[in-house]
């Protein structure tokens, strides 16, 4: 039951490694940018848990209530924009895959290297 | 305790989730397994108590993400050829640092634990002051929209920015007129599919209701601009899918959808100026009215109506700019 308390830092591991492995490992950029996005949830997913008080609630006051637990409003706040700034890059790194295909004719890396090479 | 049981049963999920979209070669599996990789995160979120992180990773990572995926892929390829050798050598690297973390994990705070550092330092001071400073409920809305207002104002520029350079990259050399979903006008959309069609339309005032809501709600409840703005995006992009990208720029057309972009920013940094003119500091929102408590509020609802006019009007700028584009 104590070791429980660690799962979602074990899950924000592995997930983290699952992201960074397809960075490395995947010739396809599409699929890069899909680990890359699998990568940057597992950071959201960490600092979120670090948010939770046990028997808290989600941040929002309401009057007349005593002696209610908050969790911690910050890392949410950040974790909010981080995702809005994701969805930004996500689509920025699309538009260059799109005009990549278009200038090299495929997406995956080592054919737009070849190409380059004998070019 | 069926918090935690539940919790377990997610995560889970999410790592299963993310192993199969790694390993699959279609790529439109891939993305369609993401969105709910996004989805399940979102459920997460929520067991965790971030709502607004929830709603937002709900609205933006499994709608608006997929959307702008699907878009790419239909311009690239819809599948990925063989990976080649070599992968056993990543797999060991990876495998080696993800041992690494879990065990450095044990030094971490345990989940819930009340005494972890995390909650020692600001953030007993900014849920002690929100409902005296700001007089709203929410205090993730108030740390987003006006303790930390110059963050918030950098994030939505640097939306402006992603949307600025989609549009250069992807509009350079191309007619406008030809796009992906519309072949030829009669059979554009999906206006010849009767389900799609009927329960859609049902669909899209609500969902653009339902926007306005977590808009103008956001001070109350979980919601806020960043939410609100991918909702109401993914509402015209549902009546994009089924009408036609023409009739949604007609309703919509890409002037309106820019000058809501750069407009939303210049809100935001005009009220920013005018809390200098008015003698505060730039986003300082507490000189805006008489009584500094209804300032702040006057304050957050605007800067969060430029927020979400921003982020709407970039969303659906970056959608037409792929939807526009022909496939080579």
């Amino acid at each position: 039951m104590e070791l429980l308390g660690y799962f979602n830092y074990w899950v924000f591991a592995i997930v983290f490694a699952i992201g960074l492995y397809a960075v490395i490992a995947k010739l396809n950029l599409i699929k890069k940018l899909l680990g890359l996005a699998i990568f940057q949830s597992a950071v959201f997913l960490m600092y979120i848990t670090m948010d939770k008080v046990e028997g808290g609630t989600a941040p929002i006051i309401q009057k007349g209530i005593e002696g209610q637990l908050y969790s911690n409003p910050l890392p949410q706040v950040l974790i909010l924009t981080a995702i809005v700034v994701g969805v930004s890059m996500t689509a920025m790194g699309l538009a260059i895959v799109v005009r990549i295909k278009e200038a090299y004719g495929t997406i995956e890396e080592d054919e737009i290297l070849d190409s380059d090479h004998t070019a | 305790m069926i918090e935690v049981v539940f919790g377990v049963f997610l995560l889970t999920l999410l790592v299963i989730t993310a192993v199969a979209v790694v390993r699959t070669e279609n790529l439109f599996v891939a993305v369609m397994l993401m969105s709910i990789f996004s989805l399940l995160m979102a459920a997460n979120f929520f067991i965790l108590d971030a709502a607004d992180v929830a709603l937002t990773e709900a609205a933006i990572g499994a709608g608006i993400t997929t959307v702008i995926f699907l878009g790419a892929l239909a311009l690239t390829a819809q599948r990925e050829k063989r990976s080649p050798n070599g992968r056993f050598a990543t797999l060991g690297v990876i495998s080696v640092l993800a041992a690494l973390m879990i065990w450095a994990t044990f030094d971490k705070p345990r989940l819930g634990d009340p005494d972890a550092p995390v909650h020692q330092h600001v953030a007993p001071w900014y849920l002690e002051q929100t409902p005296e400073l700001m007089g709203i409920p929410n205090v993730v809305t108030a740390v987003l929209g006006s303790f930390r207002g110059y963050d918030t104002l950098g994030e939505v520029f640097v939306v402006f920015a992603a949307c600025i350079g989609v549009l250069f990259v992807l509009s350079a050399g191309q007619g406008l007129d030809r796009g992906l979903f519309a072949p030829d006008p009669e059979s554009e959309g999906l206006r010849h599919h009767l389900i799609p069609k009927v329960v859609g339309r049902l669909l899209v005032p609500f969902i653009v209701l339902f926007g306005l809501y977590v808009q103008f709600h956001g001070e109350y409840g979980p919601g806020g601009g960043f939410q609100a703005g991918a909702i109401i995006a993914t509402g015209v992009i549902l009546y994009a899918l089924l009408e036609g990208e023409a009739s949604a720029l007609n309703a919509l057309p890409r002037s309106v959808l820019l000058g809501m972009v750069v407009g939303g920013a210049l809100l935001y940094t005009g009220v920013g100026v005018a809390g200098m003119l008015l003698g505060g500091n730039f986003l300082d929102y507490s000189v805006l009215m008489s009584d500094p408590v209804i300032g702040q509020q006057v304050g957050i609802v605007l800067i969060e109506a430029g927020v979400g006019i921003t982020v709407c009007g970039s969303l659906l700028s970056i959608f037409h700019a792929f939807a526009a584009r022909e496939a080579r």
